[in-house]
């Protein structure tokens, strides 16, 4: 029998730096699924990883109609990247509609593989289709190849008796063997899942498995496929591997910051669209002390996180832009206390319910502007699915030093994407360490007292002899009584900024990718890092004076990066909004910068970027002087 | 028995914060009371938490010697809520008015008191917005004429005590401010309660809504529009003790003592029922028709949200071994060496 022989293809091998594949379908045809069983795949094959799941808002969006088109890319690639990728070398699609809203990204002569058993008419009735698009010129110029993926499933799984409706369900599973033979996987990793994940349902688990042979052998005996394609493991720095997903990264940071700082971790938050996965994720580790509380709305979510922050645990909320909004009162409150607590906005587009499942970077203004008063708190903003990590520590050590609320932004092209992660040991990470006073050296307990870097003392109830009232009124300098006086006013406005300003004296500052002067210098902050720095490294690789400069604190903005822009004939800030960076640097370092933005709900591609920023680099004096 | 323990008195629970109610407001009592009941509670004032959100009430946490907050319009309950489950050994109080818990804050109000946090609520009820100066609240009657409503308020006014037993709450008392022994009693009597104890106080704004409870307060005719409950005890009330409560069918009704009807025939109160029926009928209770009555009208057991969170996670731990890196390093890795 074949399947004893799975893994290895017995048709020639042709050897690709990376590959880039898109598997679409209905939201109810297992695409996200598949999409993460070739991700975990090809991260055990060694290559570097960048994913890109892209689907509706709704459950189940009418079945075959274009609203409810999910669909998951794969990038992977033996040499490290930063994207998902730009065009696609293969595109698989299990009906019309997914065909036709997708086909645009496949790449010239790119394979296009089609369950042709959902083209009848009426699946393209639903596609809102008047000719098939197999038929009528639609996919000239690609490989088309033709499957009858339904009925070659049903086939496979004839013995093990499940209903038709039931068999149909396995056919992502034959389209997933399909595409790990194309690619060279190896099949025993998915098994393994489908032992797991079908434990109990014996015939269901078996209809995937054969399912998923069949899709391999297909490709194996199939004259549609001369070859088979091999993307030799990237080279990566020595250490443990797994794929990780941003909000899971997220939460790994969290329990980890919670661990360094011997804290409980509590989580109050609201279920919302793409930050509830890191809700999911953390009320697995009950037994890790890792507390979820799913509060009844955004307000209490936030003010739960406030009365555990003077209880004196760690206190984080999650949300999305519109959430993040409600807890405004919240977290000004925070500030005004001056106590520690993470507040998390994965960004999605707006306004209002906007694009709830498509990415945007529209939040930077309100995540660093958008509370009453004067009321400053520092924003960190996470680079890539794995970076959600390392941010989630670094915003726990500085808002504990500082006692500060502070906010971590990530977005939904992050949060839902994955990457490599070497796994990191805990046991030899920096510890976080925060000190609760016991006793007073005065002969009153004096809560708004301040430490070098403006930080006040966080006493915990509990503790004997240091009883104190802390709330939203201003605040007396020292003693934390109620005041309106005017000076003092004026004092401890100042006194909330420059603390925010001494998150400069904690972090490291950020580095220019490429030489410290020329033409252009490309600044971006957020989950733009990737399609930035793949773009920067194109256009040096085409001679270009092009530098980039990635923030990773965006509140405050770094000590010298005035200086560091200074170096630049022009600057270029490429972000998924109409210009909010951009704002902020040239309102605060008046300095003039050129923005490349777009609100599409979807990430740059590098192509794009590559485009725009040559354009800019070609108009720069240098260049002018060189063609002249 | 430890004789080292200090013993606290009221003056022990007040900090040096001069008090900046208006002279003649009802807080003064309720303050007072709390000061003097809390010595006999026997928690030390370093393990107590005065939360409070907005309003004339809520500053009540700054003249505690004991730890407070002074939080937000309305979410004292989501604030309480996070710090008790932080810290289940501390005794919070969550101090609210009738604005700030039963308009801006109702959502919260009522989901505290359903996962029944074992805290301490305190609604001070003046049926009027006082900090705000003077427009109408949440439970003003309808046609109030306040600074907001010169024709007069159209909004039918909401009964604290029926919300909240639609909550399930698992105490439910009510005091009057001016009623000072009752109070104290009351006030201690909630504190005595595992789970969340709600206490309406009924309080007089003497600046805003001066004499909106003076039918319960007046001496002349208190004794007459009251019933103060007792458990176990039929329900009698009046100056002379000569009135009583019976229920005819589900009707409630007020009778006079004597002739035909004795006390044998009169509702008898029992606070611990397990169904609010009856508790339902009296928070519904108003004059003329039938006495407002104060005291304990519920106490059930039912476990506390905190200690479940918290047995949620040991029987976790119990179930399941391992650290960050197990969670880490658990399902598909990879090495590269």
């Amino acid at each position: 029998m074949l399947q004893t022989e799975l893994g290895e293809s017995s048709k020639p091998v042709q050897e690709l730096k990376g590959a880039t594949v898109r598997l679409v379908g209905d939201s109810g045809d297992g695409m996200q699924l598949s999409g993460m069983q070739l991700t975990n795949t090809s991260a055990l094959a060694g290559n570097d990883i960048a994913t890109f799941p892209d689907f509706p808002a709704e459950i189940r969006a009418p079945r075959g109609t274009r609203a409810g088109v999910s669909g998951f890319q794969v990038h992977f690639s033996s040499e490290e990247i930063f994207t998902p990728g730009d065009g696609l070398d293969a595109l698989i699609c299990m009906n019309p509609a997914a065909l036709v809203t997708n086909l645009r990204d496949l790449k010239p002569n790119g394979l296009l593989i089609v369950n042709e058993d959902s083209f009848e008419d009426k699946d393209l009735k639903l596609a809102k289709l008047a000719k098939n698009p197999l038929e009528d010129g639609t996919t000239d110029g690609y490989r088309l190849i033709r499957v009858k993926m339904t009925q070659l499933t049903r086939d496979a799984v004839a013995e093990t008796k499940i209903s038709v409706k039931e068999a149909d369900r396995c056919k992502n599973f034959f389209a997933m063997g399909l595409v790990f033979w194309l690619y060279g996987r190896d099949l025993t990793p998915t098994l393994r899942f489908i032992e797991k994940k079908f434990a109990g349902k014996t015939d269901v688990a078996t209809a995937n498995r054969l399912a998923l042979m069949a899709g391999w052998n297909f490709g194996e005996t199939t004259e549609a496929f001369p070859t088979t394609y091999q993307v030799p493991p990237a080279t990566l720095p020595g250490g443990t591997y797994r794929s990780v997903i941003g909000n899971q990264a997220l939460a790994y940071g969290l329990m980890t910051a919670a661990k360094l700082s011997g804290k409980k971790l509590f989580l109050g938050t609201y279920p919302i669209t793409p930050a509830s996965d890191i809700l999911h994720e953390l009320s697995r580790f009950k037994h890790l002390d890792v507390l979820t509380f799913q509060a009844e709305d955004e307000i209490a979510a936030v003010c739960s996180v406030i009365g555990v922050a003077f209880a004196g645990q760690m206190g984080v909320t999650t949300s999305s832009g519109p959430g993040i909004l409600l807890k405004g009162e919240g977290m000004s409150l925070g500030v005004m206390m001056e106590l520690p607590m993470l507040i998390i906005d994965v960004q999605r587009g707006g306004p209002s319910t906007g694009l709830p499942t498509k990415t945007e970077q529209a939040d930077l203004l309100m995540a660093i502007h958008g509370r009453h008063g004067e009321c400053p708190m520092p924003v960190i903003a996470a680079a890539s699915p794995a970076d959600c990590y390392d941010a989630a520590i670094e915003a726990w050590r500085v808002a504990t030093r500082l006692m500060t609320p502070v906010m971590i932004l990530t977005d939904g092209y992050i949060a839902n994407g994955s990457e490599p992660w070497k796994i990191p040991d805990v046991q030899t990470m920096r510890p976080i360490a925060i000190h609760h006073p016991t006793e007073t050296q005065d002969s009153k307990f004096l809560p708004y007292e301040r430490d070098n870097l403006l930080a006040r003392p966080w006493a915990i109830p509990g503790t004997e002899g240091l009883m104190h009232r802390i709330g939203g009124l201003e605040k007396e300098d020292r003693t934390g009584n109620v005041s309106y006086d005017a000076a003092n006013h004026q004092h401890m406005v100042n006194t909330r900024a420059q603390k925010v300003r001494n998150v400069n004296d904690l972090v490291e500052p950020p580095v220019i990718f490429g030489q410290r002067s020329g033409d252009v210098l490309v600044v971006s902050w957020g989950g733009t890092f990737g399609a930035c720095r793949t773009a920067v490294t194109q256009l040096q690789a085409l001679g270009h004076s092009v530098s980039h400069l990635h923030l990773r604190w965006v509140n405050p903005l770094p000590a010298e990066l005035k200086a560091m822009l200074a170096g630049f004939e022009k600057i270029v800030i490429p972000e998924l909004n109409t210009g909010q960076l951009r704002q902020l640097i040239q309102g605060q370092l008046s300095i003039s910068a050129e923005g490349i933005n777009k609100v599409e709900g979807k990430p740059f591609s590098v192509g794009e970027l590559v485009a725009k920023i040559q354009a800019i680099a070609l108009k720069c004096d240098s260049q002018i002087a060189t063609s002249e | 028995m430890n004789t080292a323990l200090p013993v606290l008195k009221a003056g022990d629970f007040g900090s040096d914060q001069d008090v900046r109610w208006c002279p003649g407001c009802g807080d003064y009592s309720i303050l007072a009371q709390m000061k003097k009941i809390l010595p006999d509670v026997g928690i030390p004032p370093h393990k107590i938490v005065f939360v409070s959100g907005i309003g004339c009430s809520s500053r009540f946490p700054y003249y505690m010697n004991t730890y407070g907050m002074h939080t937000i319009h309305g979410r004292a309950p989501a604030v309480a809520t996070g710090l008790k489950i932080a810290n289940p050994d501390l005794t919070v109080f969550v101090i609210t008015g009738d604005g700030d818990s039963l308009s801006i804050g109702g959502n919260h109000l009522l989901h505290l008191i359903r996962r029944n946090v074992d805290l301490n609520i305190i609604l001070f009820n003046n049926r009027i917005y006082g900090l705000t100066k003077g427009q109408y609240s949440p439970t003003s009657l309808q046609g109030h004429v306040t600074k907001s409503t010169p024709g007069g308020s159209l909004d039918y006014p909401l009964n604290p005590l029926s919300v909240v037993l639609g909550a399930d709450a698992t105490f439910v008392a009510r005091s009057i401010d001016f009623n000072t022994k009752h109070l104290g009693e009351t006030l201690y009597q909630a504190t005595q309660h595992r789970g969340t104890s709600f206490v309406e106080v009924l309080q007089n704004c003497n600046v805003f809504n001066d004499g909106a409870w003076e039918h319960l307060t007046d001496k002349d005719v208190k004794d007459d529009n009251l019933l103060v409950l007792h458990h176990g005890k039929p329900m009698v009330y009046g100056k002379n003790n000569d009135k009583g409560v019976r229920l005819q069918g589900l009707t409630p009704q007020s009778v006079v003592l004597g002739g035909a009807v004795n006390e044998q025939h009169l509702l008898v109160h029992d606070q611990s029922a397990p169904e609010p029926h009856i508790a339902n009928l009296l928070a519904r209770f108003s004059n003329p028709d039938l006495p407002v009555p104060i005291g304990v009208f519920r106490q059930v057991s039912r476990p506390c949200y905190e200690e479940q969170v918290h047995q949620q996670v040991q029987q976790a731990k119990a179930k399941s071994k391992g650290d960050l890196s197990a969670i880490f390093n658990s399902g598909d890795t990879w090495t590269v060496s």
